[in-house]
């Protein structure tokens, strides 16, 4: 027995430490990750974000230098309240933020740098840059921040955000207090503008002192810089189109139908990139983002999904004439609207009758229309099919789904099928009389001015478009073939001359007489769609949208426009104009009807806007009286210009 | 003397292949912990790594020197061996070095030798010279007292040189009078000792007192027959309690700060957040150091010489005492378990050939080797993995410096020496 004690006890103490070291280095230990070893310490080198150029190769985006202050909480020395205060001072906060701030960092980890205080002024850098050393744990980084050197295109090129807790959980690049695109360019070619950051891993010492590289520095990376992109967009276009909008809500899209390139997007109320940067850029965007009234975050040329009105009856004819059911001189009687039986399901304006394709479209008839549509679905056996074979061909304009393009945001709109039908109705329990609103662009349809853009692109083009898009070049690379491919649509070539012609009289003789530029054809079709906002839970009829769609020249297109003025009355009033100032910018670069120029910039709808919240009953359209700007100085025609930052480096 | 024949050879070579591991081992840990940038020679002798290849390379002569040795002498020479190495501890008083507030050392030129490292085997020596005499029983109190004493004379002289660490292995030696003889009720004493001392200072006097009286009611109650006077369970219960109490004030008063901390931070004593983050960058950032270096190691280590903490010189004295860290970090889970069952072996090994020896004098020695050997790997091991409190003790074989290597390979030699002698022990 006494032999034993000794043994047992150096099996049972041998056991133990396996069990200890086993809970130690196995149970207890997750894989090694360098990123969480305190003994090394990750220094990153961030690299040029890439520029951005407009398609004639103006500076839009250049990146201007920033400082973070840093802080690494386990590694702060306990100061004195009046080192704190000090420390507060040069940093422009108070004692109680600097108490939160630092919780929040060593909540975050306190072995991991934190930004502290992010993006200082270059003035409080210098002084700080001095004083930074007494203040252990605390450093300053230095990063590029964005500087725009417009103030145009807020939607367009986009703005940097800190990355957010998610973003790192779901994408290892990022760590915390990188910046990443949020909207615009800057977020769907974030991956091309960023680059990759270079990393250095360097061995520290107990004392926090760096000692050497890590492995000789094997495992370092070089920066690779962001690569400069040219977009499509045309700054001067752009300018003018936001210039055009000031006062007006609404959005402006326009392609270049040959490429598929976008020449300008301007949605309206905007605001200028600047504000997104630096410092204020939080307090700014909180700002920006909760105006629910005018929304100035959301992107009316993308996101703002409208019933597309008149606009949408030239693809109806299209239909038409592809089905076989209408040709061009097929005439059809209107009576101040449709009726079927004695029921008048849809009214029109007055205008000469009976009247055949070319005359429905420059008269925008209702009744052509509806006859034409209702042939079109019933042209089938049952209704349904009918539909589905007309939402078919409307799709293949690309409407009623994402163009999926290289835009950061953008909507479906929509494009009733039989299907949609009949789980409104029931099914089979409709007919074509149920739904007669789509044959004039109203009722279900939905679409977003890029789509009606993207339309008419294809309608100039006589029958292809390609895919909207944003990027123009990236440096070294090609774009994607997707946006060099053309997408047929199902209507053959020879049927688009008619509608062309059609849409080429709007401008002759039609709803939009008044706006032809000498020397350009024009082909455009103005629309109005009705609309309603709920007012205190009241289902309230506001005055209508503006909507002007058009491409010009009529052969060989070199713009293709979509126009659209929240409660802008009729077609022409409002966006017939300002599309046809914009394609005479584009096309001849400079404006020879300065009377129609003066009329959109003198005349704002913002007191339109303010019916629904002034709590007061108020008329719509027909009853109101537009605003006349009086004071209206000649300095604003030119307020938005391209200016450059003085001090710019980096 | 010096007669070297044929039957010399007849070594356990078990025990020197596990030696011999260790050492390897040992030596490879030591470049890690100590090196600083590239190791571009392993000569050099300016780096630690250096000297204490010199070291391994000396250790190898010492071998020899003992191996060439009659077994006879070391039984002959024990008492010799021993009152050198006891002059040796006094002398330090005179003559000794201060390092690290500890006068452990004699300074040669630029070499230090600590005696306390040799004072070990010399004790060892000694105590099987002393069991192994025809006359001695190890169940006389006379007896008992005498080999105390052998033990004693050392262990208080190296804690006058403030090396408590050190003193504490001579607490070895009860395993071997324990195998001798010594009676069980030490056994049970030195037990409820360690569990009163243990309970007082974690759960206070009153909960101790209130422990004793149920275990010693239930020892009353069970032994109806022979259960005597009530009157010793009294005493036995008072003597506790007060023991728990002497603890806890020797704790509090006896105690040097760094010592009672590091008592409090094993038993988890201090509640107060501030003190406790205090103590983690005192007394306790070894510990934390070390454990997160062995934690980092994982599975299969970060690699020889791809330790970052180890490289970084995150832990203190890493070379010496906190060697095993670095097994810990560089060779993972894998590496410290070699560590730990190579050690187990050897221990085995020297506990079955000793219960193998035909001299009392060999079993006694072997026996003290084995427990010498244990208490250092329980001691450091424990205390790097945060197991027991800290105490600075070496891991033998592996640790760096010259003193402790050659004073375990000394004992471990002697050992082997008697055992290959074992079939001339007729």
């Amino acid at each position: 027995m006494r032999k034993l004690l000794l043994l047992t006890t150096v099996i049972l103490v041998g056991l133990v430490f396996i069990a200890r070291l086993f809970y130690l280095q196995v149970y207890n230990n997750s894989a090694y990750n360098i990123f969480e070893d305190t003994a090394i310490r990750k220094e990153y080198n961030y690299p040029k974000r890439g520029y951005v150029y407009d398609r004639n190769g103006k500076l839009l985006v250049a990146n201007q230098p920033s400082y973070d202050v840093m802080v690494i909480p386990r590694e702060v020395a306990p100061l004195d309240s009046l080192e704190i205060e000090e420390f507060c001072s040069l940093l422009k906060i108070t004692r109680a933020d600097y108490d939160k701030k630092l919780e929040k960092a060593r909540h975050y980890s306190p072995r991991l740098p934190s930004p502290f205080v992010p993006q200082l002024s270059k003035k409080d850098y210098a002084v700080l840059q001095e004083k930074i050393r007494k203040f252990e744990g605390f450093y300053i980084l230095k990063r590029s921040l964005r500087s725009y050197q417009t103030s145009i295109g807020a939607n367009v090129l986009g703005d940097l955000g800190e990355v957010n807790r998610k973003i790192i959980q779901n994408d290892a690049y990022y760590s915390l207090g990188d910046l990443i695109g949020k909207q615009g360019i800057e977020k769907t070619y974030e991956e091309t503008l960023r680059g990759v950051k270079g990393i250095k891993f360097i061995q520290k010492d107990r004392f926090n002192k760096n000692i050497g590289p890590f492995k000789e520095g094997k495992l370092d990376t070089l920066p690779q810089p962001g690569k400069d992109v040219t977009i499509t967009i045309d700054s001067e276009l752009q300018a003018y189109g936001e210039l055009l909008m000031k006062h007006k809500r609404g959005g402006i899209v326009a392609i270049d139908p040959s490429s598929g390139e976008i020449l300008a997007m301007v949605t309206g109320p905007s605001y200028n990139p600047n504000l997104l940067v630096g410092r204020e850029r939080n307090k700014n965007f909180s700002r920006l983002f909760l105006d629910k009234v005018n929304k100035p975050t959301f992107d009316r040329g993308l996101q703002a999904q409208y019933p597309p009105g008149s606009p949408f009856k030239v693809i109806n004819a299209l239909i038409g004439l592809q089905e076989g059911v209408v040709d061009t001189h097929d005439k059809f009687a209107c009576r101040m609207g449709y009726y079927y039986g004695s029921r008048k399901l849809t009214g029109c304006h007055h205008h000469k009758s009976p009247l055949d394709m070319n005359d429905g479209i420059a008269q925008s008839c209702n009744a052509y229309f509806v006859n034409v549509y209702r042939r079109i679905v019933d042209k089938y056996d049952d209704a349904g099919k009918g539909m589905n074979v007309w939402a078919n061909h409307a799709k293949s304009f690309g409407l009623g789904n994402f163009l999926n393009n290289d835009l950061s945001v953008g909507q479906p709109g929509r494009i009733p099928d039989g299907d949609y039908y009949d789980r409104q109705y029931g099914d089979n329990r409709w007919g074509s009389t149920y739904i007669v609103s789509n044959a004039i662009g109203q009722g279900e349809v939905e679409a977003t001015p890029i789509q009606l853009a993207n339309m008419v692109a294809a309608i100039g083009n006589r029958g292809y478009y390609y895919t909207p898009h944003i990027i123009k070049n990236i440096e070294g690379e090609t774009i994607d073939s997707k946006y060099t491919t053309p997408n047929y649509t199902t209507i053959d070539k020879r049927h688009f001359e008619p509608v062309v012609q059609g849409m080429f009289d709007v401008y002759n003789e039609g709803t939009a007489a008044s706006l032809r530029i000498p020397g350009i054809d024009i082909c455009g079709k103005t629309g109005t769609a009705e609309n309603f906002m709920k007012i205190d839970s009241v289902k309230t009829q506001l005055t209508d949208h503006s909507i002007f769609v058009a491409f010009a020249p009529k052969d060989n297109p070199k713009i293709a426009i979509a126009v659209f003025v929240e409660n802008g009355y009729w077609g022409s009033r409002f966006a017939g104009r300002m599309a046809s100032l914009m394609i005479e910018k584009h096309i001849k670069g400079d404006i020879t009807r300065t009377d129609l120029e003066n009329w959109i910039l003198t005349h704002s709808l913002e007191n339109e806007y303010k019916k629904p919240y002034s709590g007061e009953p108020f008329k719509i359209n027909r009853e109101t009286t537009l605003q006349v700007i009086e004071n209206y100085a000649i300095e604003e025609k030119n307020p938005i210009k391209i200016e450059k930052p003085s001090d710019l480096k980096l | 003397m010096l007669r070297v024949n044929q039957k010399n050879f007849n070594f356990d070579w078990i025990t020197i292949i596990l030696f011999l591991l260790l050492l390897g081992f040992g030596y490879l840990n030591i470049l890690s912990a100590s090196h600083i940038g590239e190791v571009t020679s392993y000569f050099d002798t300016d780096q630690l790594y250096g000297k204490h290849l010199v070291f391994v390379g000396l250790t190898f002569l010492l071998i020899v020197f003992i191996l060439s040795f009659e077994a006879k002498f070391y039984e002959q020479f024990a008492s010799v061996i021993y009152f050198v190495a006891i002059l040796a501890l006094i002398g330090l008083f005179i003559f000794g070095k201060d390092v690290n507030g500890a006068r452990s050392w004699y300074g040669i030129g630029s070499m230090t030798i600590q005696p306390s490292e040799f004072a070990k085997f010399a004790t060892a020596l000694a105590v099987a010279k002393y069991i192994s005499d025809l006359q001695t029983n190890m169940q006389t109190v006379k007896d008992q007292l005498r080999v105390a004493a052998i033990i004693f004379t050392p262990a208080l002289l190296i804690l006058l040189q403030n090396d408590a660490g050190s003193t504490i292995v001579y607490l070895a030696f009860f395993f071997v009078f324990y195998r001798e003889g010594l009676q069980q009720v030490y056994l049970i004493i030195a037990l409820s000792l360690i569990i009163l001392a243990v309970l007082g200072l974690k759960f206070g006097i009153v909960i101790t007192a209130i422990i004793a009286t149920i275990i010693i009611a239930s020892v009353y109650f069970i032994r109806r027959k022979k259960r005597g006077s009530i009157l010793q369970y009294i005493i036995v219960l008072l003597v506790c309690v007060s023991f728990s109490y002497g603890v806890k004030l020797f704790y509090q008063h006896g105690l040097k700060i760094h010592q009672q901390n590091r008592i409090s931070l094993w038993l988890r004593l201090e509640k107060d957040p501030t003190k406790l983050e205090r103590m983690k960058k005192a007394e306790a950032y070894n510990l934390i150091q070390s454990e997160q270096a062995i934690s980092s190691g994982g599975v299969s280590g970060k690699g020889f010489l791809q330790g970052t903490r180890t490289t970084g010189k995150f832990v203190p004295e890493q070379h010496t005492d906190y060697i095993f860290s670095t097994v810990g970090e560089e060779w993972g889970f894998l590496g410290t378990s070699f560590v730990v069952i190579t050690f187990v072996l050897l221990i085995i090994r020297v506990l079955y050939l000793a219960e193998a020896q035909k001299s009392q004098f060999s079993r006694v020695y072997g026996y003290g080797v084995a427990s010498i050997l244990f208490v250092h790997f329980t001691i450091n091991i424990g205390m790097v993995m945060g197991l027991i409190p800290t105490v600075g003790i070496p891991l033998p074989f592996f640790s760096y410096g010259g003193s402790g290597l050659w004073g375990f390979t000394i004992l471990l030699f002697i050992f082997v020496k008697l055992d290959s002698n074992r079939i001339n022990e007729w």
